[in-house]
């Protein structure tokens, strides 16, 4: 039982791999559009068969040890394509964007607080990494602080947020998204609309920004990136999984699914919505710090309202509060389009029509959470 | 001598409408007090009012002579009230389980560090409460306690009725306040779950219960006292046989005179 599980994660892991690997080299936009039908029939398939839900439960109900399998194929990958800068850039690109989806995933998708403002604490952990690179503080705990300061600025947003329901909650955290990005473009100290040199993220002494250079192996620097991305997304990833298979967790779905039902038997409304608020924030905050260290650069055009809205669309196109769903459905938004650039404008087109398709037809997204069952925790 | 709970007085008012009229009565330790009346007198508010889930517009609230009146629901349930709802309030896509344990909320460990960091003894306390939860469950039924991890959408009607009476009782309350809990059901299976009910709480006779039931013959068997409701004000308190022999009962009530 055990080692079926183990060969189906990896069997998973391996398609997962691949079909990424294959999606980020095609030149040829008929092969991506290929590649594209071939996940969505394979998602199709896997629906009408059951599978699907059979997977997202084999994955749910195993050790949090099998999220290793993420780093193991993003190594893989890295490797494999490690003279490729666009393709790395993407991957690394991914992968942070990704990162912030699990801090989305924990404020939407388990505690239902609803956060359209995604690109600003993005944001905000950016300008954070701009402001504290200047000080010669090692990186990871710029990276830290970036997460740090976007919860802290969360928290501020929260009390109205908190104060008002439903949809006027998410019109706070909209307006709070466009304020943030005025401020920005009025504010000098922060560079206005042209922005802010950022300073790489370096390690002993080794800025990142350079490509790497051992012997013969030769990588672009964005491989620094992608192991980097991959670090922190594991690790956050792994703690997220802990997170929901925790009385925390348990506590989050039932503020979510009946607050009033909760608030009777004991349940801190308000305290858990403003944990899953401030810990997504955080997480948020991380995954802006290491992009404006890639970047190398920022401005207040990399955190609009429209990537707020595409953050939120990963997390709805994969399947809602499914941690797992959130590479693939990240690929399919981030890379897609880059890969799509002949048909120009006609690009957001299709991924609209994309969004309304799945909606439509996969309500719950194409990789539905799994029930949570503590199997596992109760063998043990 | 001092009651477990006490309404002294309580109104609730929703616009023009007096949902609850100074209503007063008192619960001793240990007693099951069945409340009767006819639809929209009332009865439900009552429990709304005493879990903290609507405002009061007059009266006092006694649990063991503290005053709980205005406290926030969960400040309620910390001091032993828990309840199930007429029209069910459980969370369909989670499991049986967690619908179930959210009841031991205040015996769950929810420090954040602890949670994430020291599975081992997370993975312990899941133990320790599947095995009360599934033992609870099997005082229902069997097959139910097989079903721990299925979803609850998954479950029948009468099987959601007995998860919401385990989520109540799994918090072992000093005060249950069970809303028409067998809505729905047969007379025979309405039976069978009370007798079930008091099973459990033969474990734990302290506990006291007010049960809101139409059904006459359940009341009957276990309501040591009754009392009526009509309108929000309470028009009759005694024993199950002196209320329904009150003429104004027969009339509030039972519709005829
Ligand atoms: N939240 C509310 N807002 C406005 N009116 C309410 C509200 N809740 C209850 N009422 C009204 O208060 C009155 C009492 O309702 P309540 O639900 O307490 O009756 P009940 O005795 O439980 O009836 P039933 O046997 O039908 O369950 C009804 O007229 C109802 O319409
Ligand atoms: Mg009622």
């Amino acid at each position: 039982m055990k080692l079926t599980n183990l060969t189906t994660s990896f069997a998973v892991a391996a398609i997962g791999t691949l079909l990424t690997g294959v999606i980020l080299v095609a030149e040829n936009q008929w092969a991506v559009i290929g590649a594209l039908l071939a996940a969505a029939a394979l998602s199709i398939v896997l629906a009408r068969l059951k599978i699907g839900m059979v997977l997202a439960s084999v994955l749910n109900e195993s050790s949090a040890w099998v999220a290793l399998l993420i780093p193991l194929g993003g190594v893989i990958i890295g490797f494999a394509l490690h003279e490729e800068d666009f393709v790395l850039m993407m991957l690394a690109t991914v992968l942070i964007y990704g990162l912030a989806c699990v801090g989305l995933t924990i404020q939407f998708g388990y505690a239902g607080v609803i956060n359209f403002a995604g690109a600003a604490f993005f944001g905000i952990g950016g300008y954070t990494a701009a402001l504290l690179g200047e000080w010669g503080i090692p990186s990871l705990l710029i990276i830290v602080a970036g997460g740090m300061v976007a919860a802290a600025i969360g928290c501020i947003l929260i009390l109205p947020v908190l104060r008002t329901k439903g949809h006027y909650a998410a019109l706070i955290t909209i307006a709070f998204g466009l304020l943030f990005r005025s401020f920005l473009e009025v504010n000098h100290t922060l560079g206005g609309p042209q922005g802010l040199k950022v300073e790489g993220a370096s390690v002993a002494g080794h800025s990142l920004l350079d490509g790497i250079q051992l012997g013969s192996f030769q990588a672009s620097f964005y491989l620094n990136y992608v192991l980097l991305a991959l670090g922190v997304f594991t690790i956050c990833f792994i703690l997220a999984r802990n997170l929901e298979k925790s009385w925390i967790g348990v506590n989050f779905d039932a503020v979510r699914e009946d607050p009033i039902g909760a608030s009777v038997f004991g349940v801190n409304v308000a305290y858990w919505r403003i944990m899953a608020f401030v810990i997504g924030n955080f997480v948020i905050g991380l995954a802006g710090a290491i992009f404006a260290m890639m970047q190398n650069f920022i401005a207040p055009s990399n955190f609009t309202f429209s990537d707020s809205l595409i953050m939120l669309s990963i997390i709805v196109l994969g399947g809602l509060g499914n941690l797992w769903a959130i590479l693939p459905a990240a690929i399919l938004v981030v890379v897609m389009p880059e890969k799509l650039q002949e048909i120009g404008e006609f690009r957001i087109l299709v991924f609209a029509v994309l969004v309304v398709l799945v909606l439509r037809f996969r309500p719950s997204g194409l990789f539905p959470r799994a029930l949570r069952k503590f199997r596992r925790e109760v063998a043990q | 001598m001092s009651h477990l709970f006490s309404a002294r007085d309580v109104s609730v008012r929703f616009g023009g409408l007096q949902a609850l009229d100074k209503l007063s009565l008192d619960v001793d330790e240990g007693t099951i007090i069945g409340l009767i009346g006819p639809n929209g007198s009332g009865k439900t508010t009552f429990f709304n009012a005493l879990t903290g889930l609507c405002q009061t517009a007059g009266g006092q609230l006694l649990l063991d002579g503290t005053d709980i009146t205005g406290l926030e629901p969960r400040h309620v349930y910390s001091r032993g009230v828990t309840r199930t709802f007429q029209r069910s309030r459980l969370c369909l896509s989670l499991s049986v389980f967690d619908n179930v344990v959210i009841g031991r909320q205040n015996s769950l460990d929810l420090n954040i560090v602890s949670n994430l960091l020291q599975r081992g003894r997370f993975n312990a306390a899941v133990r320790e409460n599947h095995e009360r939860v599934r033992a609870l469950l099997a005082t229902f039924s069997e097959m139910l306690a097989g079903r721990i991890f299925d979803p609850l959408h998954s479950l029948n009607m009468i099987d959601r009725r007995r998860i919401e009476v385990c989520r109540a009782l799994v918090a072992e309350p000093r005060l249950l306040l069970l809303d028409e809990p067998s809505a729905g059901m047969t007379p025979d299976e309405t039976h069978e779950f009370m007798d079930d009910i008091l099973k459990v709480r033969s474990n734990n006779p302290r506990m006291s219960i007010i049960i809101i039931e139409h059904e006459m013959d359940l009341m009957r068997r276990v309501a040591e006292r009754c009392i009526v409701l009509n309108y929000g004000r309470k028009v009759a308190d005694g024993t199950f046989d002196a209320v329904v022999a009150d003429p104004w009962v027969q009339e509030a009530y039972l519709g005829t005179s």
